[in-house]
């Protein structure tokens, strides 16, 4: 008994030793076991925990992978041939960083959607909302920049088509296009600077990002499906009367959605790695070839709504031509949800108070949204060119109508404690 | 249910969790250490390779050849003068019957290789790796007035004899490494591979 | 003559052929119906067949740059390395290294008007059924600069490597030729010929061998076609014996962890319950 006291006092001692060096005890506290989330979390506010994990799982496979991979013209393909045949667990490594990309975007939108419905993105918490945009750029960006990276056929001719949309701005975009490029055509100096990008800067700007965008939402609080404040009810303590501790609440029902999600996860990396040429496409098993073209050039899925909206754009309006309305409106379609803060002027957050306009314009934008997921892996044609016209007016119409439809709609009360 | 229970139910819970997930966290840093062993890349680049030591004279040295697995390879026609060397001044060695000194069994020998005139060895020296310097001739030199031939390192000040045998109180610990060689015939020397035991 | 002696004068003769021609091999579009083909990893013995048949007829101009001799031993059942070096490895190479065709780059260029290309993951650009009816399809064409063209890959800028074992294919319509010959086509399976003989002489691209002018009957050379194609699939993707094999464990380790994990948050979640 003497000897537990003796050393239960000893560890006490050294904790106290570091927390006045290092606040890791009151930090501990601050951030997780008194950090109060609301109690009616659902399983849609597990995903930004899962997005926590992807982040660390590629950038642990993306070291690995670096330390193997060459990023010359001449050597790209091989290497990473190399890395799948003759490192052991290579083609481990490389088919989890490869299907990581995927599972990121999977979790991020799921994530934002969350946001949608619940409304997240309302005040108090705009610059977090802004801070997960940030967040969600930025990733595009790395997930371009990566995708060149193996030089496969797709990858060459891919990047070939985005960074020629650069092409589009009138007056200086051919040469700001040359200048991005540092050459004529995709080229080994290409590969070096997305090289570059992808595993060292834009990594750093994502941890930097991801680090703000928790200390603001420990800042404001987590919202909830009810979409009220918790900090509006408090105990004679201070503590919300419907706040849990995240600690361990919140982290032992975060490790179940964590455990389901890596189920998901290795059924694809050991049994469809390719995930039926969605998330790796048949022409990148082809070293790029800057002479042709593969048959059908498509972006990898987690693109494709934006790219159906580029060429959705097929003619001349306002003196505008059409290649550069197709970056308008792309480039409109990716940043438009950061304007939701100040797009929403409903009495209540969450899609269970708000009126039918809401929840019709949210399903119809998530139908949209498939929809040109769906129409940017086809190839063109008439009809598929039509439809992506309609669906990109509904698209917009969720968020330009919004300010009108939020405005006049009937809304349910919202109760005073949540639901649970 | 009490609330006892629930608390050692919780213990238990917590404890096969913990345990299980730290088995998982092991298991899954597997194949990243893994990966960082030699790949198979790096297993074709030092795979065997054979020697012509056909026009080796006596007292010549061959190399540093990159033969074995990629390391400098040393290897020394030695004279019947040097040979008889071998047997004497034993008491100057640190392991002169090489006992913890690395060398397959056909070389645990006074030679220290499967001819006697032919010696093969791995020009690192078991101190920290540096690659000797060869020394064939017996002649006084700048790092020893009684030089009887041998290998000489550079970095650390260590002796070898032309068996590969170190001498006594100086920093390599065993006499150099003899890598897996044998003749495919009078003039071919195989170097990576034991062959058919001789 | 040794079967070496054989493949350098066969990748002669071809060259000497076709110098001058300068064919550019371009893929084009194909409406050729294909003859289902699952490969079938666990069948050993084709793999084998397929890899020896591969350096045999292919690998003389077509490489494999990605993968090893050693690999394809020791995954193709363990095969011993002395024994692959003498049956499989022609060229001075050694076990550890990538199996590379003889031919060297600027050679092929020159006589073919483009390097063959590398195949090793031809299966995974393409698929294994392709390559399998790619073998199958070609047929006698005068106006093709090798007298040959295949229905899979119109226009194949490449002589048929396996005339020999095949015999000659030649394209007809059916209703002047005897049905009961179409049920041992090796390019066509039943449902085809069933609609074939549905559609009378109005197609005229079907494929109808020579009799006897092949080494290898049509079920010999089916099985031929369709080891080669098991081999290239092998070949796209080594690894994939050892992955699937890995994710049993992992998948079933992390069922165990997701059962521990689910009961311990149902035993704490039964303080907030109470509130």
């Amino acid at each position: 008994m003497s000897e537990v006291t003796e050393k239960g006092r000893l560890v006490s001692r050294a904790m106290q030793w570091i927390d006045d060096r290092l606040p890791i005890t009151s930090t501990f506290k601050e951030h997780a076991s008194e950090y109060y989330a609301p109690k009616n979390f659902n399983v849609w506010y597990a995903m930004g925990a899962l997005a926590l994990v992807v982040l660390v799982i590629q950038i642990l496979t993306g070291i690995w992978l670096t330390m193997a991979y060459v990023p010359t013209a001449e050597g790209a393909f091989a290497s990473v041939e190399y890395i799948m045949r003759d490192i052991d667990f290579g083609y481990l490594i490389r088919y989890i960083h490869s299907t990581g990309a995927s599972a990121f975007f999977v979790v991020v939108y799921l994530h934002m959607f969350r946001g949608f419905a619940y409304g997240s993105y309302r005040k108090p918490r705009e610059l977090l909302w802004l801070i997960g945009m940030a967040i969600y750029l930025v990733l595009m960006a790395e997930g371009f920049f990566g995708y060149l990276l193996p030089w496969g056929n797709m990858s060459y001719w891919g990047a070939q088509v985005i960074v020629s949309l650069i092409g589009a701005i009138p007056y200086f975009g051919p040469d700001l296009m040359e200048w991005v490029r540092g050459d004529f055509v995709m080229s080994g100096i290409t590969l070096n600077r997305f090289f570059a990008l992808h595993v060292v800067a834009l990594p750093l700007a994502l941890v930097g990002l991801v680090f703000l965008h928790i200390v603001a939402l420990h800042h404001v609080g987590s919202s909830n499906p009810d979409g009220i404040e918790i900090k509006a009810s408090k105990d004679e303590n201070g503590v919300p009367l419907d706040g849990i501790p995240f600690h361990p609440y919140y982290s032992t029902k975060d490790f179940v959605a964590i455990v389901v999600f890596l189920i998901l996860f290795c059924a694809v990396v050991f049994y469809a790695p390719e995930m039926g040429g969605y998330f790796i496409e048949k022409p990148n098993f082809e070293e790029a070839n800057p002479l042709a073209t593969p048959e059908h050039i498509a972006p990898v899925w987690y693109y494709t709504p934006f790219y159906a909206m580029l060429r959705a754009a097929t003619f001349p309006f306002l003196g505008i031509d059409a290649k550069f309305w197709g970056l308008i409106i792309m480039a409109g379609a990716i940043l438009i949800p950061a304007a939701l803060p100040w797009l929403d002027r409903s009495k209540v957050s969450s899609m269970r108070y708000k009126g039918w306009f809401s929840k019709i314009a949210l399903m119809n934008f998530v139908v949209a949204f498939l929809v040109l997921g769906y129409l940017g892996t086809i190839p063109p044609s008439p009809i598929a060119t039509a439809t992506a016209q309609i669906m990109t007016l509904v698209y917009f119409g969720y968020f330009v109508l919004m300010p009108w439809y939020t405005a006049i709609e009937k809304t349910k009360p919202a109760p005073e404690r949540v639901t649970h | 249910m009490s609330e006892d229970t629930v608390n050692t139910n919780r213990r238990y819970l917590l404890l096969a969790t913990t345990g299980v997930a730290a088995v998982g966290a092991v298991g899954a840093a597997i194949p990243f250490v893994q990966s960082w062993q030699p790949s198979a890349r790096a297993r074709a680049l030092g795979a065997p390779i054979k020697v012509n030591i056909g026009k080796l004279s006596p007292g010549e040295l061959l190399g540093p050849l990159p033969a074995w697995r990629g390391q400098p390879i040393f290897v020394i026609k030695r004279t019947p003068d040097a040979l008889a060397i071998l047997e004497n001044e034993l008491e100057k060695l640190a392991d002169p019957n090489s006992l913890d000194s690395d060398q397959p069994e056909y070389a645990e020998n006074l030679h220290r290789s499967r001819n006697p005139e032919i010696g093969v060895y791995l020009g690192l020296c078991t101190h920290l790796g540096c690659s000797p310097k060869y020394y064939g001739a017996v002649q006084p030199e700048a790092f020893e007035s009684n030089w009887k031939g041998g290998f000489f390192c550079p970095c650390h000040g260590s002796k070898f004899d032309l068996a590969g045998r170190v001498e006594k109180n100086l920093p390599a610990p065993t006499n150099l490494t003899v890598p897996p060689h044998y003749y495919e015939s009078d003039t071919t020397l195989v170097i990576g591979l034991d062959g058919q035991v001789a | 003559m040794n079967i070496r002696a054989l493949r350098a004068v066969r990748v002669v003769a071809i060259g000497v052929l076709t110098l001058g021609f300068g064919v550019p091999i371009l893929a084009a579009d194909s409406d050729w119906i294909m003859k289902p083909m699952s490969p079938d990893l666990d069948n050993t013995a084709s793999l084998q067949r397929g890899a020896n048949l591969y350096v045999n007829f292919c690998l003389g101009c077509h490489s494999l740059e990605h993968q090893r001799y050693e690999r394809t031993a020791d995954d193709l059942g363990e095969i011993p390395h002395e024994l692959m070096k003498a049956n499989v490895i022609f060229t001075d190479q050694k076990i550890g290294e990538h199996m590379q065709s003889s031919m060297s780059k600027e050679d092929a260029k020159k006589w073919f008007g483009a390097a063959p290309p590398d195949l090793t993951m031809v299966t995974r650009v393409r698929s294994p059924e392709w390559v399998y009816n790619f073998l199958l399809t070609f047929y006698e064409d005068p106006s093709r600069p090798f007298g040959v063209n295949n229905k899979v890959f119109p226009n194949v800028g490449m002589p048929h490597a396996m005339l020999t074992l095949q015999g000659i294919q030649e394209e007809v319509c059916f209703g002047n030729r005897p049905i009961d010959l179409l049920d041992v086509q090796p390019a066509l399976d039943q449902d085809r010929v069933e609609s074939i003989k549905d559609g009378g002489d109005e197609n005229c691209s079907e494929l109808s061998l020579i009799l006897g002018s092949g080494m290898f009957s049509n079920e010999e050379y089916d099985q031929a076609a369709f080891d080669i194609a098991n081999f290239l699939h092998y070949v796209g993707d080594p690894t994939r014996a050892e992955r699937e094999a890995l994710g049993k464990y992992v998948i079933g380790f992390l069922l165990i962890l997701l059962v521990l994990a689910y009961f311990l948050n149902r035993n704490y979640w039964t303080d907030v319950k109470k509130n």
